[in-house]
């Protein structure tokens, strides 16, 4: 889901001009696999898959993939609506440091949820 | 062409509480049993609006709204400006009952959300042959917290932005945008460090877990109703609790989150008028 991430996020100018002032390098684990997603000027530079040794980060948001698949439903059940709902109940982990998250919290939640879109394409 | 003008009435008074004058705001709508709603953590009265406006409600009821100390249109009282704000079990109880006596509200129904929703179970404890009944939305005796507050105040981040960031994945996905980013800006419109002052209140001074047991329902019915997205106070929190206390019912709420009368008010209506129907045949 996170292939197309790129277009979702350069495209919605709203989400662009929140992330303005962000640019940072974080990591979203699906299951065993890492993608590192770069955000300059709040539009996504890069999303790179597969491992990538000695790369570094700033923070990082782990979850098996079918909880990511529950995720990225169009209208996800309760237990998979928010990140938070999943690291509450510790499906997921977000560690790291978390000022640049926090800073752009609205920012990098509503990014997260772009594959949304996808899903409802499909349905 | 005349304004089509609301029925809410918003007014100021300024009650002593903690020893202190504080100016408070409050709003009301309607006539008759009195219904007194405590807005959550971070927030304000306009929560309750759709209530006020609601003729299935009002033609009963007298909803009356009103913002805590240091929130919505209630300043924080004189010297704040040197002071950590934090709200406690007693400070949330005085300024509940002050709010009432005042305001003359005879055996109120306390209708109160997420901590208000917590400080109802006390006031039933507490004072449950002065109040009508309680209602607490979103509501439980105690809850596992799932964020450190201390992102809430300070310098680097944005406190409203980041506590409305936060919050919002509270809110049902079924619920209306409209609805979802007017609960959110009160969030983003709250004082600075507001929102984690009361957060005080219910992480570190409101686990009710050794008392809910003893509330007499029979002098003061309790009702508890939460959304099945709220993953702060949880469908099980509130299941547990009403399991807890003796004559007290919980109803889980569809396509709802922790803001039921502000998200999706029509949703909301569909769970809460029945209660409001129960509550007004057991006091007549």
């Amino acid at each position: 889901m996170l292939e197309r991430l790129a277009e979702l996020v350069n495209e919605d100018a709203a989400l662009v001009r929140r992330g303005r002032f962000l640019d940072v390098d974080f990591l979203v684990e699906v299951g065993e696999a890492p993608h590192l997603i770069r955000i300059r000027g709040g539009r996504v530079a890069g999303v790179e898959s597969g491992p990538a040794l000695m790369r570094p980060w700033r923070f990082a948001i782990r979850a098996p993939a079918e909880d990511w698949a529950r995720f990225w439903e169009a209208m996800p059940a309760p237990s998979h609506a928010d990140i938070f709902a999943m690291t509450k109940r510790g499906v997921a982990v977000v560690e790291g440091d978390l000022a640049p998250l926090m800073a752009n919290l609205r920012y990098v939640k509503e990014l997260l949820a772009a594959p949304r879109r996808l899903a409802g394409e499909a349905g | 062409m005349a304004p089509a003008l609301e029925p809410i009435v918003g007014r100021y008074m300024t009650l002593t509480l903690a020893g202190r004058d504080c100016r408070i705001y409050f709003e009301e709508a309607g006539a008759g049993i009195p219904l007194l709603c405590l807005h959550t953590a971070g927030a304000d009265g306009r929560q309750f609006r759709h209530l006020m406006c609601d003729p299935a409600v009002t033609d009963h009821w007298r909803v009356v709204a009103f913002d805590l100390p240091w929130h919505g249109k209630s300043n924080p009282p004189v010297g704040w400006q040197d002071e950590e704000y934090r709200l406690t079990t007693e400070s949330y109880v005085e300024a509940t009952m002050a709010v009432a006596e005042a305001l003359s509200l005879e055996r109120p129904v306390v209708m109160g959300c997420s901590m208000g929703g917590r400080i109802v179970l006390e006031l039933a404890h507490r004072h449950g042959a002065a109040l009508g009944g309680v209602i607490g939305l979103e509501g439980a005796d105690h809850q596992q917290p799932w964020y450190d507050t201390t992102w809430l105040h300070r310098p680097d981040v944005h406190g409203g932005e980041v506590g409305a960031a936060l919050v919002s994945g509270l809110v049902a996905p079924q619920s209306p945008d409209e609805f979802r980013w007017e609960t959110l800006w009160a969030y983003m419109q709250s004082g600075p460090g507001v929102f984690k002052g009361d957060l005080y209140f219910y992480r570190e001074d409101s686990d009710f877990r050794d008392r809910v047991a003893q509330i007499d329902t029979a002098l003061c019915p309790v009702h508890l109703l939460t959304g099945e997205y709220d993953f702060s106070c949880t469908p099980e929190d509130t299941v547990r609790t009403a399991a807890a206390i003796p004559g007290a019912e919980a109803v889980v709420m569809r396509e709802l989150g922790h803001f039921p009368m502000s998200e999706n008010p029509e949703q909301f209506r569909r769970y809460i008028l029945p209660v409001l129907e129960r509550l007004r045949s057991v006091r007549a």
